[in-house]
């Protein structure tokens, strides 16, 4: 439990997916005008993530690996499938989130007008790819762990763009000089908000 | 194909997205996997390269396959041949530039998501011939590049103090020997690039009026 805990914090705070590792970054400069849309998208990015990261865990370890095959023949245990992995976990992306969207709509029409138009676009989101592929090359144990970190991936993505769109809605009120205004800026706050949540990196778990 | 190779408007696809439509800092795409690799010059000018290959090739085949892609499944088929090619580049540097592979580690993987490639099947390869979409390809690849080529130099430069592995800065100048310069350490951290490729945005805009936004 301690551990999960541990990953959970870890992949909110420490290892940002936007500040530490740039991922998503076209949505986050995109959608990132108002709260209320940044919210919805940060939403679908916790969901999409907390479902394909285990999945593709699963793909991972009972398809990819070395020696993953052995659950259908012994014969298979020398057999390394892991230079398939980009097109596998693209392709699980894909289907997930065709899949997600349809669930969604039969079963919550209301969070599926929230959502709306942002659900199709996480499936070329890099955050949704990164998660998948950092969680490959982390070698989780369990499925537990790759779901949490998938969360906390998620989480941590979803303030990340909450908090740059209420920046955004208040910096319009700013002088800023004109070459800067609108791309510009936004690079900068950004770069700034990583600068703060490097402050975390002195925690050990 | 009565139009030279290498005519105006051809030459011009190649140029626009260096300047007045670079991926990054106008069009806003492909921010994803670049900035993370840029803490050192030799690892951002492998990316530049790996992108400008896999960008130029998916656009020539999509182009080529354009009357026969069925418009509904399009994008599973763009996203099958970026991957295909993506691959292809991953197994080619474990190859033989293995150390830099190790660097780079998942953002080989994430040009399948870079929004650059993506975005340019659909808006150009998907309705132009293919020498001209190998033009667009390689072009816009190189807008991308240049942007990351110039971010890769400026924190190795003033975050380790040299260039492409090469020490810039003499070593008498550092203080542990007596001298007055220290390497700026911020410089190698991630946010310094967002703030880096903001500072480009101002000069480039600066420079280029008729890109500032209201």
């Amino acid at each position: 439990m301690e551990n999960l805990i541990n990953i959970f914090i870890k992949s909110i705070f420490i290892e940002n997916m936007v500040f530490a590792y740039f991922l998503g970054m076209c949505s986050y400069l995109a959608v990132s005008k108002t709260v209320k849309t940044a919210t919805g998208l940060g939403i679908a990015v916790i969901f999409v993530l907390g479902i394909t990261v285990p999945v593709n865990f699963l793909i991972e370890n009972y398809i990819l690996q070395e020696g993953a095959l052995t659950w259908i023949s012994p014969a298979f245990a020398s057999v390394d499938l892991s230079f398939l992995s980009f097109i596998l976990f693209i392709a699980v992306i894909a289907s997930m989130v065709q899949l997600v969207e349809m669930v969604v709509e039969k079963f919550a029409p209301v969070l599926y007008s929230q959502l709306g138009i942002f659900l199709p676009l996480i499936a070329v989101n890099c955050a949704i790819l990164g998660g998948s592929l950092f969680m490959q090359q982390k070698a989780f144990l369990n499925i537990g762990e790759a779901s949490t970190y998938g969360i906390g991936s998620g989480v941590g993505w979803f303030l990340a763009i909450v908090g740059i769109a209420a920046i955004r809605e208040k910096i319009q009120y700013s002088n800023v000089p004109a070459p800067l205004r609108g791309l510009g800026i936004t690079f900068i706050v950004t770069g700034l908000m990583g600068l703060a949540f490097m402050g975390f990196m002195g925690i050990k778990l | 194909m009565s139009e030279p190779l290498f005519s105006r408007k051809n030459l011009k696809l190649l140029s626009d997205p260096i300047n007045d439509s670079n991926p990054i800092t106008v069009q806003v795409l492909g921010i994803c996997s670049a900035l993370a690799v840029t803490a050192q010059l030799k690892p951002s000018v492998v990316m530049a390269l790996s992108v400008v290959a896999v960008m130029a090739l998916s656009n020539v085949i999509i182009s080529l396959l354009r009357n026969t892609i069925p418009n509904r499944i399009r994008i599973i088929v763009q996203l099958v041949v970026i991957a295909s090619l993506v691959i292809l580049v991953d197994q080619v540097l474990k190859a033989f530039v293995y150390d830099v592979s190790k660097q780079l580690s998942v953002f080989v993987g994430l040009i399948i998501t870079n929004c650059i490639i993506m975005g340019r099947l659909e808006a150009f390869a998907l309705g132009n011939r293919p020498w001209q979409s190998f033009l667009d390809g390689v072009g816009n690849a190189a807008g991308y590049g240049v942007i990351l080529i110039i971010v890769g130099f400026a924190r190795e430069l003033f975050g380790s103090g040299s260039i492409y592995g090469f020490q810039i800065i003499p070593d008498s100048w550092y203080i542990a020997n007596g001298g007055f310069y220290e390497n700026n350490g911020m410089m190698i951290l991630p946010p310094m690039a967002l703030i880096t490729v903001g500072i480009i945005i101002w000069v480039q805009r600066s420079k280029n009026r008729k890109l500032i936004e209201d």
